[in-house]
C-alpha cells in the first residue's frame, strides 16, 4: 500500500484515496492528420514497461480529483517524487545516482534482466560487478 | 489422565487455576498460562496428527509459531470452528476443543499410514500427480479419497457469531517482537517522546527471555520484563498489543497486524463475557520508522526419523520447562552444532529427568555452557551427530555415529542409546520473513551460518535478527535502534539507555551442518525429514535437483518444500542447504524462495473486519426508492444502484410472473402511458466559456450550433475510435450544459472529461461536476403521456412549442423542474427532472392525475424491450470495447469535418477500423416466434460445417416483443449490412439450431413518428 503525496493537496495521503493512470508523459500528437498509422497506433498502444525509474499518472480519485504524475522506483516500489500535471521530473533513469537501484539480485546469484531494456545492459553488468 | 509430565514446581503458569480442555474427545486438565501445545505435552499426548502425505504419526516439535506439526483444529461448535491453528500460540481456557486437522479413522491408527509405510520410496515428488494423471477426467474422483486421508482443518459451515474490527494507526516507530531487542528498542524510542507501538505474538511479552538462564542485574529476566513493560505502559505514546503477530510488511512502511482478544478466553467472545468486544482485530499501521526484532528460529538436524513424536528443536525443550513447567519425556539425547543448545540439557537435568548424552558435531566443543554440561556429569559424545531416531509410536533410541561433514558420511562405530526424547539444534535462523515482504532478498552471512534481512527503506534491525546473539549483545543492540528509529522520525536523542548488566557469557564457534549423513545412502535411508509439514524429505530435494530443478523455486514448486500453512520456518534453510549440496553450489549461490504475507495465517474474519453483509458494499437509491418497494418492484442492481427490474402485481393471491408483468408493462407504454425511474442515469454539469469547445472534442458529432433549450446524443470514443459511452447533452445556455452517461459509465466519464481537461487542455476553462445525486429523473412515456403531464405542469406542451429533443423550464406538481422531450422508448416521452428531494411529491402526484390513463411503472427489464425493439443500442450490452460509431451505423452521428480532431477521429481511418468485414449492428428475427434467442449466442452461415464451425458474429441483446408477439434479438454480425434479409443460424449447446433472419435493428415504427405524436 503505497503512501503518497499529493501535489495539489500537500499532504501524504493512503493509496485508496488515488488511481492510477499508466505511464506518465504521454503526448497526444498536435497533428492526427499527419501521423502516420503507425505512429498512432504507438501512441495508442505502446507503454514502456521498464525496470527501475517510471514515471506515472494518478489522479487522487477520492481527494481533490487532480491528476499529478510520480516518479516511482519498480523494483523497490520507492516513490521519488510526485509532481503536478506541466512540470517534468527532477529525477529520471539518466541520472547516475539511482542507477544502482535498478538491478536487482536473483536466486542464482546473477542480476535479472528480463525486462530490461537494451541500453540497461551496460548498467547491470556494472552492477553486479 | 493426569499430567504425568508436569513438573512440582516452577514455570510461568498458575497452578492455582486449573483449566479443563478436549482434545480428539477425550478430557484433559492444564493450567492458566499454558498454551494448548504445553497442555498437551503435560499430559503425555505424543500424536498430534498424521502427516499430509505418508500419515506419519507427528507430534509436537517447537513452542512458537514456526511449528509445523501440531496444527489443529478449534472450536466447540459448528460456528465456532478454526482451522489452522498452531497448538503452539494457542492460550488454553477452560473448555477448550480442539481436533487433529487429519487422520482417518483416527490419529492413532491411521489407513494411509500403511501405505506411506508400503508405499514410501514409491512416494516421490509429484507421486499423485504422476501416479493418477489419467485419464484426466477421473483427477476429481481420485482427489475426494486422497482428500479425505489429508486435509488442514476445514472451514464452518454456518455463520460465525463473532465480530472483528479494523483499526488505523500513525506512529513514529512501529516494534515489532517484544523479546530483549524489542523491549529496548521500545523503551529507548518511547523514552525520547515518540509515539510507539510494540507488538509481540506470544500470550506474554518477554520472548526468549521468559525462559532464558540468565539474570539481569542479578535477578531474574522476568523481573526485567516487568519492568520495561509497567514504564512502557504507563506513558500515554506508547501501545502495547500483546498477542498480536506483525502477519505482513507492505510498501513504504506499512504494516498490518492481526490483534487476537477473545481467542485465548474462551470459544466466542459472548461465552468470554465479553459479547461487544471483536475476536479478533486488524490494525492497519503507517510508521516512520520500523524496528524489526523478530528474533530467531532454531533449525532442527535432518536426521533419519527425525519426525517421531519426542523429537523436537532444543530450545522448544527449555522452553517448556522454564516457562511452563513441562517436560516433554524422561530421557534425553540432544543432538547439536552450537553451545546454545546446550542449556537444553541442563535445564533437563535441573528438572529431575536423565540426560542420556549430548552429541555435539564439533571435534573440540569448548565454551562455557559445555564446561558446565561436563561439569555436571553429563556425558558429551563429540564430532558426531544423531544419525537416526528408532521407534514406531515414539522415540525410544537414538543411533549415534562420528561424523565426516566435509565427506558427508559417517565414519566409526554406531552405538545405540536409549532415549524417548531427542533435542536437536542446528543453529538459528534470524527470522527474515517480515522483510522479505517487502520484495528484497536476504543476506546470507557465513559468520553466522543463516540469512539475515535486506535492506529495506525505513526499517532498521535490532538483536537476534540482525544476528546479534548472546543477551548483552541483543539489549544493547535494541536499544541502539531504538534510539535510531526516535532520531529519524524527528525526536531528539534521550539519551543513553541505562542497560542492565548480564553476566556475559564465552561461546564456542557452530559448525554447519544440516542434513546428517547415514550409513545407507539415497532412498534407502529411512526417511529424513526437511519440512515436516508438507513430508518433504532430503531425498527428495536430491531427487529434485538430479531431475533438472536447479533454481531453488522449482525445487520449492516440484517439492512443496515451504508451501504448508508454516511457509517453511523450520525447513527452508535445511532445505537450501541440501539443494545447494547436491547441486554442487554454495548456499547464497541457490539463494531463499520468498516469503509472502501472511507471516501466520490469520482468518477470514479479521481480513473482512466490519465490511460484510449490509457493509460490504455500499448501496445506492433513489429518491423513490421506497415507493418501489411499497409497490412490489423486484430489483436489480446496476453498479451500486439498485433499480425496480419490473413490478409484478398480485392477481388472485397468485404474483405475476416475470414475462407476463414485462408484457403488460411494455403495452402500457405503446398503448397508454407508462413511468420510469431514470434517477440512475449518470448527470454532469458543465460550465465555462469552453464547455460547447470541449464538447466538440470529446463527443463525435457536433456541439458548435446547439442552442440553448435544445437536446442532442452524443456518442463518446475513446481515441483507438472505439464507443466508450453514450447519452443526451443538453444546452442550459451558452455557457452550461447537462450531459447524461449511461449509469455505470457516471463516474468514469466524468473522470475521463478531467483527465483530457487537465492534462491536454488545461487552456479550456470549463469546469465539471457530478449532479447524479441532485436531480431525481422521472419519464413519463406513451401516447397518453402529453395528457398526464398537460394536468401537472405549467409548460406549454403544444407540439409545435415543445418539439422533440427540446427542453423546458417550468413547474411540475409545483415544484420547479427541467423536462426533456427525449425519447428512450419510441414514444412520446418527457424526461422531468425535480430536486431529488420533491421526487416523491412528484412521482406521487403523477400518479392521482395518472389513475385515470392507468399510469403504469415499468422497470429496467421493460426498458430494455422498448428500447431494443427501436434498434437503441447500451454500450457496454451491444458494445464490447471493439465496436466504433460506424460499426453501429451511427455515420449520421460523426463530424467528420469538424475543425478540431476530436478524440477518436483518427483511428477511425486507421486500416483495421475500416476493414469492410467487420462486425455490423443488425436486427435479428428468428424464424420460429416463440423462440427467444441466448444473448451471447453464436451466429454461424453454414448450420452443417463441422466443428469448429466459422463464427460470424453473436447475440448482443434479445428479448421477447409483446407488441410483435415474437422473440427478437439485436446482433453484431460480419458484413450485417451487407447481409439484410439473409438467413443465419445459431447452434445452440443442447443441439439444436435455431434460424434467424438478418433485418433491420428497428422493428417498431421505422419512420420515427410515435415519439413525434
Amino acid at each position: 500500500m503505497f503512501y503518497i503525496l499529493c501535489p495539489y493537496c500537500k499532504e501524504h495521503r493512503e493509496e485508496e484515496e488515488f488511481h492510477p493512470r499508466g505511464q506518465a508523459h504521454l503526448m497526444r500528437p498536435e497533428d492526427p492528420d499527419n501521423t502516420t498509422d503507425e505512429e498512432w497506433g504507438d501512441y495508442l498502444f505502446f507503454r514502456d514497461n521498464p525496470r527501475g525509474i517510471h514515471h506515472e499518472m494518478w489522479v487522487h480519485s477520492v481527494g481533490c480529483r487532480k491528476f499529478f504524475n510520480i516518479t516511482r522506483n519498480t523494483v523497490t516500489y520507492e516513490i521519488l517524487e510526485t509532481y503536478p500535471m506541466g512540470e517534468q521530473p527532477t529525477i529520471t533513469a539518466d541520472d547516475p545516482s539511482v542507477r544502482h537501484e535498478q538491478g536487482a539480485q536473483v536466486a542464482d546469484g546473477g542480476w535479472q534482466t528480463v525486462g530490461a531494456r537494451p541500453e540497461n545492459t551496460a548498467l547491470n553488468e556494472e552492477t553486479s560487478s | 489422565m493426569t499430567q504425568t509430565n508436569r513438573l512440582s514446581a516452577g514455570g510461568r503458569i498458575d497452578r492455582s487455576h486449573g483449566l479443563e480442555f478436549t482434545f480428539n474427545g477425550q478430557r484433559y486438565q492444564g493450567f492458566a498460562g499454558d498454551t494448548l501445545a504445553s497442555a498437551l505435552l503435560a499430559n503425555g499426548v505424543d500424536i498430534i496428527n498424521r502427516s499430509f502425505k505418508y500419515s506419519r504419526a507427528r507430534g509436537i516439535v517447537a513452542a512458537g509459531a514456526e511449528e509445523p506439526n501440531a496444527v489443529v483444529q478449534l472450536g466447540a461448535r459448528e460456528e465456532t470452528q478454526v482451522p489452522n491453528v498452531r497448538a503452539t500460540q494457542q492460550g488454553l481456557y477452560d473448555g477448550l476443543v480442539a481436533r487433529s486437522t487429519n487422520g482417518w479413522p483416527n490419529v492413532q491408527r491411521d489407513v494411509m499410514s500403511w501405505v506411506g509405510k508400503l508405499g514410501g520410496n514409491f512416494m516421490p515428488p509429484g507421486f499423485y500427480y504422476k501416479t493418477f494423471m489419467s485419464p484426466a477426467s477421473m483427477w476429481m474422483t481420485y482427489e475426494k479419497y486422497i482428500r479425505m486421508g489429508a486435509g488442514l482443518g476445514r472451514a464452518p459451515t454456518v455463520a460465525d457469531p463473532d465480530i472483528y474490527d479494523h483499526m488505523h494507526h500513525h506512529c513514529d516507530v512501529m516494534v515489532i517482537g517484544a523479546g530483549a531487542a524489542g523491549l529496548a528498542a521500545a523503551l529507548s524510542a518511547a523514552r525520547s517522546g515518540a509515539r510507539v507501538i510494540l507488538c509481540d505474538e506470544q500470550e506474554e511479552m518477554g520472548g526468549s527471555l521468559l525462559d532464558s538462564r540468565d539474570t539481569l542485574d542479578g535477578v531474574s529476566a522476568v523481573r526485567w520484563i516487568e519492568q520495561t513493560l509497567n514504564e512502557l505502559a504507563s506513558m500515554e505514546t506508547v501501545t502495547l498489543l500483546p498477542r498480536t503477530t506483525a502477519n505482513g510488511y507492505h510498501d513504504h512502511n506499512f504494516v498490518t497486524l492481526h490483534e487476537r482478544r477473545t481467542e485465548h478466553l474462551a470459544d466466542t467472545a459472548s461465552d468470554a463475557g465479553f459479547p461487544d468486544m471483536p475476536r479478533a482485530r486488524l490494525h492497519r499501521v503507517r510508521a516512520t520508522r520500523v524496528v524489526l526484532a523478530t528474533g530467531t528460529h532454531e533449525r532442527p538436524l535432518v536426521y533419519a526419523n527425525n519426525d517421531l513424536p519426542g523429537n523436537m528443536v532444543a530450545g522448544a525443550v527449555s522452553t517448556y520447562i522454564r516457562r511452563y513447567g513441562v517436560i516433554p519425556g524422561n530421557s534425553l539425547v540432544l543432538t547439536t552444532s552450537n553451545d546454545h543448545a546446550y542449556r537444553a540439557a541442563l535445564d533437563w537435568q535441573e528438572a529431575g529427568r536423565k540426560v542420556v548424552a549430548i552429541v555435539d558435531a564439533r571435534a573440540n566443543p569448548d565454551g562455557d555452557l559445555v564446561r558446565q554440561a561436563c561439569d555436571s556429569g553429563i556425558r558429551v559424545i563429540t564430532g558426531s551427530a544423531v544419525i537416526e531416531a528408532k521407534g514406531t509410536q515414539r522415540v525410544s533410541g537414538a543411533r549415534v555415529s562420528a561424523v565426516d561433514l566435509d565427506h558427508f558420511v559417517i565414519t566409526g562405530r554406531i552405538e545405540d542409546l536409549e532415549c524417548d526424547t531427542i533435542a536437536s539444534s542446528g543453529g538459528y535462523s534470524p527470522v527474515v520473513h517480515l522483510s522479505s515482504h517487502t520484495g528484497t532478498r536476504p543476506q546470507w552471512d557465513e559468520n553466522l551460518l543463516g540469512f539475515v534481512p535486506g535492506e529495506v527503506k525505513g526499517m532498521l534491525m535490532a538483536g537476534g535478527v540482525a544476528g546479534h546473539y548472546g543477551l548483552d549483545n541483543t539489549l544493547s543492540d535494541g536499544a541502539r535502534a531504538g534510539r535510531q528509529a526516535a532520531i529519524d522520525s524527528g525526536f531528539d536523542e534521550a539519551g543513553e539507555l541505562n542497560l542492565p548488566t548480564v553476566k556475559a557469557r564465552r561461546d564456542g564457534p557452530a559448525c554447519a551442518i544440516y542434513q546428517v549423513p547415514h550409513e545407507k545412502k539415497g532412498l534407502r535411508v529411512p526417511k529424513q525429514f526437511v519440512d515436516m509439514q508438507n513430508d518433504v524429505t532430503a531425498s527428495a530435494i536430491e531427487l529434485a535437483t538430479r531431475e533438472g530443478f536447479e533454481s531453488i523455486e522449482h525445487v520449492k514448486r516440484y517439492t512443496a518444500l515451504g508451501f504448508g500453512t508454516d511457509q517453511g520456518k523450520l525447513g527452508n534453510i535445511n532445505g537450501m542447504a541440501i539443494a545447494a549440496r547436491c547441486l554442487g553450489r554454495s548456499i547464497p549461490e541457490v539463494g531463499t524462495t520468498v516469503f509472502r504475507p501472511n507471516y501466520t495465517p490469520i482468518t477470514f474474519g479479521a481480513i473482512v473486519g466490519r465490511h460484510c453483509d449490509e457493509l460490504f458494499d455500499p448501496k445506492r437509491y433513489t429518491a423513490l426508492h421506497q415507493w418501489h418497494v411499497e409497490y412490489g418492484a423486484e430489483f436489480e442492481d446496476v453498479g451500486q444502484w439498485k433499480r425496480p427490474w419490473y413490478f409484478p402485481r398480485n392477481a388472485n393471491g397468485k404474483k405475476e410472473s416475470m414475462h407476463d408483468a414485462v408484457a403488460r408493462e411494455c403495452l402500457a407504454v405503446r398503448q397508454g402511458v407508462g413511468i420510469l425511474d431514470a434517477s440512475t442515469l449518470g448527470k454532469i454539469d458543465i460550465q465555462g466559456p469552453d464547455a460547447r469547445e470541449f464538447l466538440g472534442r470529446v463527443y463525435t458529432n457536433k456541439w458548435a450550433k446547439l442552442a440553448p433549450g435544445r437536446v442532442r446524443y452524443g456518442l463518446m470514443c475513446k481515441d483507438d475510435g472505439m464507443l466508450m459511452d453514450d447519452g443526451t447533452t443538453s444546452c442550459l445556455g451558452d455557457n452550461h450544459f447537462l450531459m447524461t452517461t449511461t449509469t455505470g459509465g457516471a463516474a468514469s466519464v466524468l473522470e475521463w472529461l478531467e483527465v483530457w481537461h487537465q492534462t491536454e487542455w488545461p487552456e479550456l476553462q470549463v469546469y465539471f461536476n457530478s449532479v447524479t445525486d441532485h436531480w431525481a429523473t422521472m419519464t413519463v412515456t406513451g401516447p397518453e403521456a402529453r395528457k398526464l403531464m398537460s394536468e401537472v405542469t405549467d409548460i406549454d406542451l403544444d407540439r409545435e412549442q415543445f418539439k422533440f429533443m427540446d427542453w423546458k423550464e417550468g413547474n411540475v406538481a409545483g415544484v420547479p423542474a427541467r423536462v426533456f422531450r427525449i425519447s428512450f422508448t419510441g414514444e412520446l416521452a418527457y424526461e422531468i427532472n425535480v430536486q431529488a428531494n420533491y421526487a416523491m411529491q412528484v412521482w406521487k402526484t403523477l400518479f392521482e392525475h395518472g389513475e385515470k390513463y392507468d399510469l403504469t411503472p415499468y422497470g429496467t427489464e421493460t426498458m430494455h424491450v422498448l428500447r431494443a425493439e427501436k434498434g437503441l443500442i447500451i454500450v457496454g450490452q451491444d458494445t464490447d470495447g471493439s465496436v466504433t460509431p460506424e460499426d453501429l451505423g451511427m455515420h449520421w452521428a460523426i463530424g467528420y469535418d469538424k475543425p478540431f480532431h476530436w478524440i477518436g477521429k483518427r483511428a477511425l481511418s486507421r486500416p483495421d477500423t475500416m476493414r469492410g468485414d467487420r462486425k455490423q449492428l443488425v436486427g435479428l428475427k428468428p424464424k420460429d416466434a416463440n423462440v427467444v434467442l441466448e444473448e451471447g449466442a453464436q451466429i454461424v452461415l453454414d448450420p452443417n460445417q463441422a466443428i469448429p464451425m466459422s463464427m460470424v458474429g453473436h447475440v448482443t441483446s434479445s428479448y421477447y416483443s409483446p407488441v410483435l408477439e415474437s422473440g427478437f434479438a439485436l446482433a453484431v454480425l460480419k458484413e450485417g449490412r451487407e447481409r439484410m434479409g439473409q438467413t443465419v443460424y445459431l447452434p445452440m449447446s443442447d443441439g439444436k439450431t435455431h434460424e434467424a433472419e438478418v433485418v433491420s435493428t428497428v422493428f417498431i415504427d421505422p419512420k420515427g413518428e410515435r415519439q413525434n405524436v
